[in-house]
């Protein structure tokens, strides 16, 4: 067994995993708080991707150093998804509050559609090329060929964004609030917790956290076109359900879980069955452990 | 201090209460006796502003506030007690409690409500780390009353608090009710148990199918044929 593979494997795997993970989040917070599953979710990933471009290429012919670029350019590809995670819900979820579970889940498929056609019509269909925003760090150049930069970087800042998130929900009134919304909308109600509020917070958040995938993965990988929201989405969601749909370490243990299998897989079998394995996985979950690793079989008491 | 005239109030295309009038004044203990399916949760989820009455009005301190919202209505100090508790099973007991205090942001005064309704039920401060789904019956309802009087309620609404608890454990709770009342909170106190429920109150209504059908002082009730017949089983 060659251990040095090995490493390589579980590094990318790592990398993959944390922006599954950061992905996921945003699936698993508004399932958690209004059980839908925001299927354009991915698609706000996109659109942090191309608003890191476009701010990247403004302030680049500016002349910014690199650093800034990167920061500035998450920072507003952050803000400018938030925007797009509360319009969305206010728009393509909020009037369907009332209606039951199926209207609101083929809003977000038409919500999802009509972004990608969105972003067709602006951007074109075709990939883009994505600078490299990522520094090269002097301290990685060892192992810089199995772990890069921005390998680096992206475990990294999702790691920190992972870690400030949970303090958030734990610690502070408004995470309180959404983690007793989740609990028992009814009673959080009764608290005077107003429940529109806290599902906006839901989704901008998520969709902040997702902006900040998209600008990381699109300099990683160096180009954008508008589908990467949908692969990244699916996988992510698939990230959710695995670690149990509503729990927040869940999305975060689920996305670190599919990356690594992939990883491991596409190094050991096969690169071609790459995306087999990540749904293999998903259905063995849905046979035999439907509530995810940290998700618990829902016992209704009456 | 609290009036409601002629509320109905419908799920849907089924009208649930009909032309609903009752009034509980300041320091009262009132209850608000009934079978099942009578109508009396309704009332309850009238008044926070969940289920919005279609016609009538509710009055509290001479405002409407059958047109605010359910954040609105706590905040002007009328907090509900839930039938079945509905404790955050995830989240501790200290949790839950600040839970309750979510509209308030006096620092000093929330930490002075804290201590009083870990005095008032001792047992909650021994479990304060615990999750709110590991407690039993009788301390989720000791909780669940707590949260209420967290947010520093002038009006305290209590729905079936003694529902499948031992007769010891309701003892105990009704004369913490008793006590709250005496420290000042006004109580309305809607019941199954209808006798505990006059034993401990000032006034009482009975509701049968969404409509008030009786309405007198607790006393009276008690001596109440009709009432001894069909609610305390005499």
């Amino acid at each position: 067994m060659d251990l040095q593979y090995f490493f390589e494997l579980t590094l990318s795997g790592l990398t993959r995993g944390s922006i599954y993970a950061l992905i996921a989040i945003g699936y698993t917070m508004v399932y958690g708080i209004i059980e839908l599953i925001n299927f354009a979710h991915g698609e706000v990933y996109m659109i942090g991707a191309f608003t890191g471009l476009i701010v990247a290429g403004i302030l680049g012919t500016m002349g910014f150093p690199l650093p800034a670029i990167l920061v500035l350019a998450a920072l507003v590809a952050m803000l400018y998804c938030a925007g797009y995670g509360y319009t969305i819900e206010k728009i393509a979820y909020k009037p369907l509050r009332q209606a039951g579970r199926l209207s609101p889940l083929i809003s977000a498929i038409g919500m999802s559609l009509f972004l990608q056609n969105y972003v067709i019509l602006v951007q074109t269909s075709d990939f883009v090329p994505f600078p490299s925003l990522i520094p090269e760090f002097a301290f990685l150049e060892p192992i810089a060929h199995i772990f890069g930069s921005s390998d680096f970087l992206i475990v990294v800042v999702s790691a920190v964004l992972m870690a400030g998130l949970t303090v958030f929900i734990k610690y502070t009134k408004i995470g309180k609030a959404m983690r007793a919304t989740a609990q028992n909308r009814k009673m959080a109600l009764l608290l005077g917790v107003d429940a529109d509020r806290i599902i906006s917070v839901t989704f901008i958040i998520g969709s902040a956290l997702a902006a900040v995938g998209g600008v990381l993965i699109a300099s990683h990988v160096g180009m954008v076109n508008f589908a990467i929201g949908f692969i990244a989405g699916i996988k992510a969601f698939t990230a959710a359900v695995l670690g149990g749909i509503g729990s927040l370490p869940g999305a975060m243990l689920g996305g670190l879980f599919l990356g690594l299998a992939e990883s491991f897989g596409a190094g050991y079998i096969s690169s071609d069955y790459e995306d087999v394995f990540a749904f293999s996985l998903l259905v063995i979950f849905l046979i035999f452990r439907p509530s995810g690793i940290m998700g618990k079989a829902k016992v209704e008491k009456v | 201090m609290l009036e409601l005239r002629r509320v109905c109030t419908f799920y849907g295309n089924i009208q649930a209460l009909h032309e609903v009038s009752l009034t509980i004044h300041k320091g009262e203990i009132v209850t608000l006796i009934g079978a099942n399916g009578a109508g009396k949760t309704t009332t309850l989820m009238s008044i926070c502003g969940v289920v919005p009455p279609r016609q009538g009005e509710i009055l509290f301190e001479g405002r409407p506030i059958h047109i605010l919202p359910p954040d609105r209505v706590v905040a002007l100090g009328i907090s509900q007690v839930p039938e079945g508790r509905l404790i955050f099973p995830e989240m501790t007991v200290l949790e839950n409690l600040e839970l309750g205090a979510f509209l308030r942001s006096d620092t000093a005064g929330i930490q002075e409500d804290l201590d009083y309704v870990l005095t008032l039920f001792p047992i909650l401060a021994e479990r304060r780390r615990q999750l709110g789904g590991t407690l039993s019956g009788g301390e989720q309802q000791m909780l669940a009353i707590s949260r209420a009087l967290m947010a520093r309620p002038r009006l305290l609404l209590l729905d079936e608090p003694s529902l499948g608890l031992a007769p010891i454990v309701i003892q105990q709770i009704f004369a913490i009710i008793q006590r709250v009342n005496k420290a000042g909170t006004t109580v309305f106190l809607v019941e199954q148990n209808a006798h505990q429920a006059l034993k401990i109150a000032h006034r009482g209504y009975v509701m049968e199918n969404g409509r008030i059908t009786l309405e007198d002082s607790a006393h009276a009730l008690l001596a109440n044929d009709e009432v001894r017949r069909a609610y305390l089983g005499m």
